[in-house]
């Protein structure tokens, strides 16, 4: 069991905005300090990628001096928020982009999936795109060949296998370009999402091929996903990436689980240091946010929570409110609340508390994150953050029954039933 | 931890890499791909089309009778007194193999940027399946030169074959190299600014008319000497010539134009490929 992926810091710097006509003076510029053996000037070391925020350059590091090594017969789930750099390190690693500084080493060869149906073509029946799709994934003709007859199989296209594949509906065509995919031969494995295709009984297949791939024929296969269940069960260890920085790796039912309370920002947040560097403007400094479980540790959907906000307001003598906009993880508003701090022009500069509870059996699961919304005489706006913390509301795990069931709030409510013979 | 950093890697991903390292070995074990991708192009160029293959005779046909009826008759230019068919059709075929692979290649990283920004490929494989799928027109195109050839003979025209003739091969990959090595060039280029895309669709159109295609070097040589050298600095023209002189037995034939043909295309092909390996690495960034 040796070492087959060894990345060493490797990094990637994008460049942001158009390229256009000042482009062509700033590569002249690059060029120029490189013939005198200088440093890029437009890539500045140890600026991290927060989309959020405006960074000083146009140049963003998509990836910084990242560190890991693979073993053979890993699977490794790779996990992150949108934005990461999740996608970036998979891209580089299957040599599609280059990297900007650092290396990587790899043994054995390598297959890729970052999309399926790489290179279809319309007009060319199934089997033409299975020789097609397949070599260019890097396989030989005897290759497929060999394999032909159970990549139809598994497409479960054979009807239509000498048709254009213009003519097949959605599914079937992803069907047949995963098949291809799932038959390639290779020492390691890279994937991207894929599974985010088909309907349910075919996402299943391809999940029991991965599992397959990984688990019987020992080999090495790195797995981007948001499914974190597929993460769970598919892979056997996790790195989780933040702003294009490593930021935890360890098997994989920690890293998900790093993950999970990690996401988001976190459930509490407490300003140390100068006053005027807290979250906030000329009006208002956000100085404390806390999320607190009613019962235990953790929040879950019989607990409640509870949330406690501290700020320093700097204007004296208005109508001051403060409102509160909770979205779950589909961007969806649960509730867009608020309290009236002041009502008679009377507010004074200085520090207010504001607490707040949410009783157990209102929220579903899953992960919420808080917009905060300043203002004044309830019409103007003194200062507003989205995601301005986040937290997760924990399953209830009933034994069997531990799906989580759909819905944005989950009430517990009181039915009566009559049976009438 | 000495043995493990003398550990066997198959291969490392680098910032940067030398320029001059093509990777044939790799481009060797993807070589069913180039021959699925040259299948592609051809099967696809007529898929759903009554004629089917056919459609590539039309075009050229199409185009010598223009040429012989527009540059011919009505404008008069003279053609080395070679049946005008003939003398159209091989600078034609010649012409358009060359236009087609430059065209071809310049665009090739924006046309297949959503294949290339998925999966890893040597890159160089997509021009040089340009190139040979061309090259394919081009036969298809010279089977049609060798009938007009034969009914020519026929009727007892005065088409003269000689050894210069069996230069052929020679002068096919010549225009390959030259379409591929300037196409490379401008599809480096284009992939951050596409300027030169403009200039690219209609400086080819314009730039067959510095070539010897509707009419022969000999014209230009005796009654506008002085613009000779231009058309006889275009490395194409020596191409046609020869084309000519082997088949036809009439038009500017010399060693030395051939030989400064030739050498202008390896340089060419050099630059391009060096170019292309620099860019392909990183173009999907850019594109």
């Amino acid at each position: 069991m040796g070492t087959v992926i060894k990345v060493e810091n490797l990094s990637k710097a994008y460049q942001l905005g158009d390229f256009g006509t000042g482009t062509i003076s700033r590569d002249l510029e690059r060029f120029w300090a490189r013939l005198r053996g200088k440093e890029d000037p437009f890539l500045k070391i140890g600026e991290i990628n927060d989309r959020s925020t405006k960074g000083t350059s146009d140049v963003v590091w998509s990836l910084s001096d990242i560190n890991f090594e693979v073993e053979q017969g890993d699977a490794v789930g790779i996990i992150g928020r949108n934005g990461a750099g999740k996608s970036t390190l998979l891209k580089i690693l299957s040599r599609v982009t280059s990297p900007t500084t650092g290396s990587v080493k790899m043994k054995g060869r390598i297959a890729s999936l970052l999309e399926v149906g790489t290179g279809f073509h319309p007009e060319l029946t199934g089997r033409e795109n299975i020789y097609l799709n397949g070599a260019i994934l890097g396989m030989r003709k005897a290759e497929i060949k060999r394999k032909f007859d159970e990549i139809v199989d598994f497409s479960g296209v054979e009807r239509y296998i000498d048709t254009p594949v213009k003519r097949y509906s959605s599914g079937m065509y992803v069907r047949l370009a995963f098949a291809v995919a799932a038959h390639l031969e290779s020492e390691i494995l890279i994937i991207d999402e894929v599974l985010a295709v088909g309907d349910a009984e075919f996402q299943k297949k391809c999940l029991g091929k991965m599992g397959e791939v990984s688990k019987g024929e020992g080999r090495t296969v790195l797995f981007v996903s948001h499914n974190m269940a597929a993460v769970k069960t598919l892979c056997n260890k996790g790195i989780v990436l933040a702003n294009g920085q490593l930021i935890y790796q360890n098997k994989q039912l920690e890293a998900v689980s790093f993950y999970q309370t990690n996401n988001n920002t976190k459930s509490s947040f407490e300003h140390r240091g100068n006053l005027d560097s807290a979250p906030g403007n000329e009006n208002i400094r956000v100085l404390k946010f806390m999320i607190r479980s009613l019962e235990g540790e953790s929040i879950s959907i019989s607990t409640g929570l509870s949330f406690e906000m501290t700020f320093f307001n700097k204007k004296a003598g208005i109508n001051l409110d403060a409102t509160f906009e909770l979205k779950n993880s589909d961007e969806i508003p649960v509730f867009h609340n608020g309290v009236l701090i002041s009502t008679n022009n009377d507010s004074n500069t200085g520090l207010y508390h504001v607490k707040c509870v949410i009783p157990p059996y209102l929220l579903n699961a899953g992960n919420y994150s808080f917009k905060l919304i300043f203002g004044e005489n309830q019409r103007y706006l003194l200062f507003s953050a989205d995601d301005f913390i986040g937290f997760e509301v924990e399953n209830e795990s009933k034994g069997s029954n531990s799906a989580l069931a759909p819905g944005v709030i989950h009430p517990k409510l009181d039915f009566t039933v009559n049976y009438q013979a | 931890m000495s043995s493990a950093s003398e550990e066997k890697w198959d291969f490392e991903i680098n910032a940067k890499s030398s320029l001059l390292d093509l990777k044939l070995k790799e481009l060797w074990h993807y070589r069913d791909l180039l021959l699925l991708l040259v299948r592609r192009d051809f099967i696809s160029f007529y898929k759903q089309t009554i004629l089917g293959p056919i459609w590539f005779f039309v075009q050229p046909i199409v185009t010598i009778v223009f040429y012989t009826v527009v540059f011919g008759g009505l404008a008069g230019i003279p053609v080395d007194g070679l049946p005008k068919a003939l003398f159209y059709l091989a600078g034609t075929i010649v012409w358009n193999y060359f236009s087609d692979c430059l065209i071809k290649t310049s665009t090739v990283f924006k046309d297949n940027a959503a294949m290339l920004g998925k999966v890893y490929f040597p890159r160089l494989i997509m021009p040089v399946s340009i190139v040979l799928s061309n090259l394919v027109r081009f036969a298809v195109q010279l089977a049609l030169f060798v009938v007009l050839y034969i009914v020519f003979l026929a009727k007892g025209e005065h088409i003269a074959p000689n050894y210069i003739a069996l230069l052929l091969p020679v002068l096919i990959l010549m225009i390959a190299s030259l379409g591929l090595g300037l196409g490379m060039i401008i599809s480096a280029v284009t992939t951050k600014y596409r300027d030169i895309a403009f200039l690219v669709t209609f400086g080819v159109p314009l730039l067959m008319y510095a070539t010897t295609v509707i009419y022969p070097l000999s014209v230009v040589q005796t009654q506008h000497a002085k613009y000779a050298w231009i058309i006889e600095a275009n490395p194409i023209t020596a191409v046609i010539e020869t084309f000519r002189y082997g088949f036809l037995g009439k038009g500017s034939f010399s060693w030395e134009l051939l030989g400064y043909s030739a050498l202008t295309t390896v340089i060419i092909l050099i630059i391009g490929t060096v170019v292309f390996n620099k860019v392909e690495k990183a173009f999907v960034d850019t594109v």
